[in-house]
């Protein structure tokens, strides 16, 4: 079996960073890549959208975001009892769980393209549903119902947020412009794709090498979530990918997408909703461990769990 | 004096608005990097970078800026303070 390129980028940047190499993606260069991926998610969704009827994915549309706020609700007590952390610390890790990864869902969409599994095309809808139910949760669990939380800033910090607006952005383009309005934009983000996912592959194994280091730190329990919470998430997502008969390669991006955990959208609102919890314990766990075993392990996984279910 | 203040950068629109409320005419940011009590801060991508923010004042609204800053930002977030006096060419602009 010949591996896939794009993993392999992400493997130089973890040796890089490993080796203590100066590479660097330049700040300005990683933004616009990560743009770029997030426009090419949503465009691609929006092309999609436009070519059908909205109102049957209307169910699909709640029982995600239903999964969405459970899914931390799971987190937090393991994080709790068995981890013995803060609640801040236990709600803002939970938080980052419950939200998903773009970069982990466009090497999935990638890896599916590579073996020729078909998706769903509304995926990139369901991926911006998913990001926000946890982050309301998180707060919710750290602060409490009672206490009063800022709601408005918070609400303020996750729509302006890059992620969404990108995303949701790019949605309304290709909704609105259909697929021959975008032949003349195809060469950059569809075309492009994969090459712009390896540079961005490249930076997150470098970002990536600089966590490892911390994980040490906070001990063996912490380990043992980030492999296991995503683990458990995507039993979740494959199985509600099945009730709600999704394809086979619908039911592992499903199931992914539950695994992911978020790195930019919760970090920023949590920095800024629960500023009591510390930022490095949930980013060590979600990009120093969370992504490189979706990246690398995950995704194959859940493919086979989708495919174990669909018989 | 010239009040330097260096931070997370997510908190930038927080502190200009802080500033601005508190009475400060004008300031300059730019990136930084660097490492603390917080750990490093690579400046690498948007949730690990720092800011540098300097507003030039009288002596009286950098101790007031200082004092409500500390209050607002201090216990959460990574951020350190320092003034020192400066000779400006047209005092009258501060």
């Amino acid at each position: 079996m010949s591996f896939d390129p794009i993993l392999l980028f992400f493997v130089l940047g973890l040796t890089s960073g490993l080796i203590r190499s100066p590479l660097r993606l330049p700040n300005q260069v990683y933004e616009l890549v990560s743009i770029i991926l997030l426009l090419a998610i949503g465009l691609k969704g929006g092309v999609e959208l436009a070519a059908g009827p909205f109102l049957p994915l209307l169910p699909q549309i709640l029982v995600v975001a239903a999964m969405g706020f459970v899914l931390p609700l799971l987190a937090f007590p393991a994080l709790i009892y068995l981890g013995r952390l803060p609640r801040v610390d236990a709600a803002s890790i939970a938080a980052h769980y419950g939200s998903v990864s773009v970069g982990t869902y466009a090497v999935a969409s990638a890896f599916l393209l590579n073996l020729g599994v078909e998706y769903e095309a509304h995926m990139p809808l369901l991926l911006v549903i998913l990001e926000v139910p946890a982050i309301i949760v998180g707060v919710w669990l750290a602060k409490g119902a009672a206490a009063r939380a800022q709601w408005k800033t918070l609400a303020h910090e996750i729509f302006s947020g890059k992620g969404i607006v990108l995303l949701l952005g790019g949605l309304l383009i290709g909704w609105a412009a259909g697929s021959e309005g975008l032949e003349a934009i195809e060469p950059l983000f569809f075309d492009a794709f994969k090459g712009v996912l390896a540079l961005f592959l490249l930076e997150m194994g470098i970002i990536t090498a600089s966590k490892l280091s911390d994980l040490r730190r906070y001990g063996i329990f912490l380990i043992g979530f980030a492999v296991l919470m995503p683990l458990l998430s995507a039993v979740i997502g494959g199985l509600l990918g099945l009730a709600l008969s999704l394809s086979v390669g619908g039911t592992a991006m499903l199931a992914t997408l539950a695994a992911s955990a978020s790195y930019i959208a919760v970090p920023a609102a949590m920095r800024i909703s629960v500023p009591e919890a510390n930022p490095s314990l949930s980013l060590t766990a979600s990009l120093g461990l969370s992504f490189p075993f979706n990246v690398l392990i995950g995704i194959p996984l859940y493919l086979e769990w989708a495919k174990w279910l669909h018989g | 004096m010239l009040l330097t203040i260096v931070t997370e950068s997510l908190l930038e629109a927080r502190l200009i608005q802080t500033l601005k409320s508190e009475g400060a005419r004008g300031y300059t940011i730019t990136d930084a990097r660097g490492e603390g009590s917080r750990g490093v801060r690579s400046g690498d991508w948007g949730e690990e970078s720092n800011i540098r923010v300097e507003v030039v004042c009288q002596a009286d609204m950098a101790e007031h800026l200082e004092r409500c800053l500390q209050e607002k930002f201090y216990k959460d977030y990574a951020m350190i303070m320092y003034s020192q006096p400066v000779n400006v060419l047209r005092p009258e602009k501060f």
